[in-house]
């Protein structure tokens, strides 16, 4: 009798603590990204010279060089660690960056050092891409509608400004990045870099128009820590 | 017997690992054909003939370039001269963002870049220009760490025939060239206007009716490899992905037919033709280009 009460207890402790949720591992620090001023105005994109693109949209888009949100929330600022964390082999899994009505999606391509990248057209008119690489290499290749897709990689870190000489307004940033601990805000300015070891890292916040800043945070366990960047915005 | 001397042989086999690296000095060589050259030569003749533009540092920032304590900032020359240190070159046998070889090089300093500051240094002996090639490689890291890319092939060049011509001037059309270079290729494209280089410097599309030596150099083949390579560090892209090898050679049969002023084979071809001779006859009418919004 008592051994199969004990046995009984035994398999509930098992199936209990198999059913309880997982702990995270380690830290998160999280936080927003916030502008303080006045930005530039978007400007409306002209793009009568590329009439296959210009009917695709019923209002023409505007320029992205500051996109924000409501409560002075900046998009696109991209979160990473910058020292502290080891750097990390690349993923399998290809970032993908894709040429549409003559506008690059997403404007900020963030991926990491040795990770394929691949570039897709696929509009009704060719495009050059032109990542300006100043550390790693610069190059420049037609892509015709229709034809596969781009692969190259980098081999170093660096924020590498992309742009088509066919259509001037075309601009775009690879974030190549050394680990896989990296986020853009979004709308709401928001971000998050979960599952840190413990440690003390420096947190980057870039922002193609606005430059980057750093802070430091320190992780013991498994805390959460909010981190803020404000960013001076420029009215031109 | 006799017994192995392990010592010996331990300082033997030393001896042997540690001779190459006794044998080479740390040098950066260009090889010209049977010409090697030594950067410690050219060291000295960079500093007589080349830095005034290319900058004491290599980096394009020279004294004939912007005088220092102009005010404002003024360059003299209007195209920036090459940047040593940032090592992208536009003038390679070699596939777009790789490093050219020692022969693209010593091309560029005997002919020279058209349409540029840059003259022709036959002036220099072969091995001049090879002690040049050699030292000019010691600005940027980049050539300890990574080889020149493999250069292209360039295939024979096929029959020149009509057909040839036509199907050349259907790739203009297809591949876009003209959104830069202009339906006739003037250099007057819709997108001719905002072209800017890798500095953010206004730069203009090679014009094919002006019909000067090409960037890098004035030949059919020297044109395949413009296209075929890109013009590192300028709009020009790369078109070796999208163009098979035989196509390439039609597109440059058509693009010497845009050279109206400038006698070859293919324009003689071209204006034998009805189709050819329209085309050619309008293109040699003076006037303002397309695009320019002015009616005649």
């Amino acid at each position: 009798m008592q051994g199969k009460n004990l046995l009984l207890a035994v398999v509930v402790v098992i199936s209990a603590s198999m059913m309880a949720p997982a702990r995270p591992s380690g830290g998160t620090v999280s936080g927003k990204i916030t502008y303080e001023g006045t930005p530039a105005k978007q400007k409306p994109i002209d793009m009568s010279k590329e009439p296959s693109c210009a009917k695709q949209y019923t209002t023409p888009p505007t320029t992205e060089t500051v996109v924000t949100g409501p409560n002075n929330a900046l998009e696109n600022v991209v979160v990473y660690i910058s020292a502290g964390a080891p750097d990390e082999a690349a993923p399998s899994k290809a970032a993908v960056f894709t040429q549409k009505g003559c506008r690059y999606l997403p404007h900020v391509l963030v991926f990491q050092v040795n990770q394929e990248l691949n570039v897709l057209n696929e509009d009704q008119t060719s495009h050059n891409i032109h990542p300006l690489a100043k550390i790693n290499r610069e190059w420049n290749k037609s892509q015709p509608p229709g034809a596969p897709p781009i692969v190259d990689k980098y081999d170093k870190p660096e924020m590498i400004a992309v742009k088509c000489n066919i259509h001037p307004w075309m601009h775009g940033t690879f974030a190549v990045l050394k680990n896989s601990h990296y986020s853009i805000s979004g709308e709401d300015g928001g971000f998050a870099l979960p599952n840190l070891p413990p440690g003390k890292y420096t947190i980057t916040a870039f922002h193609e128009s606005y430059g980057d800043q750093s802070q430091e945070v320190t992780i013991s366990g498994s805390e959460a820590k909010t981190v803020s960047f404000v960013f001076k915005a420029k009215p031109y | 017997m006799r017994k192995i001397n392990i010592s010996k042989c331990l300082a033997g086999i030393a001896v042997l690992l540690a001779a190459p690296l006794l044998v080479s000095a740390q040098q950066v060589e260009s090889h010209i054909g049977k010409v090697t050259g030594h950067p410690d030569a050219g060291r000295q003749l960079y500093f007589r003939y080349c830095w005034g533009c290319h900058g004491f540092h290599g980096n394009g920032t020279g004294e004939n370039w912007l005088p220092t304590g102009s005010f404002p900032d003024m360059p003299n020359l209007n195209v920036q001269p090459r940047n040593f240190v940032a090592a992208t070159f536009k003038c390679r046998s070699t596939p777009t963002g790789t490093l050219p070889t020692d022969n693209d090089l010593y091309n560029s300093l005997v002919r020279g870049l058209a349409n540029s500051n840059m003259p022709s240094w036959i002036t220099l002996t072969t091995q001049n220009r090879a002690d040049l090639v050699a030292f000019i490689k010691t600005f940027s890291d980049r050539w300890k760490t990574e080889k020149a890319g493999t250069p292209i092939t360039v295939p024979p060049e096929p029959a020149l025939t009509v057909q040839s011509i036509q199907h050349g001037k259907e790739l203009f059309t297809k591949l876009e060239c003209w959104k830069c270079h202009g339906p006739e290729g003037r250099g007057d494209g819709p997108s001719a206007s905002t072209l800017t280089d890798s500095n953010d410097e206004p730069i203009r599309p090679y014009n094919f009716e002006a019909g000067s030596r090409f960037k890098c150099g004035s030949t059919d083949q020297d044109l395949y490899k413009i296209f075929m390579t890109g013009l590192d560090g300028t709009p020009m892209p790369s078109f070796a992905d999208v163009i098979k090898p035989e196509e390439a050679w039609d597109l440059v049969h058509y693009l010497r037919t845009l050279q109206v002023y400038h006698k070859s084979p293919e324009l003689a071809l071209w204006e034998g033709t009805k189709e050819g001779a329209e085309i050619v006859k309008a293109q040699k009418v003076r006037g303002t280009p397309t695009g320019s919004g002015v009616n005649q």
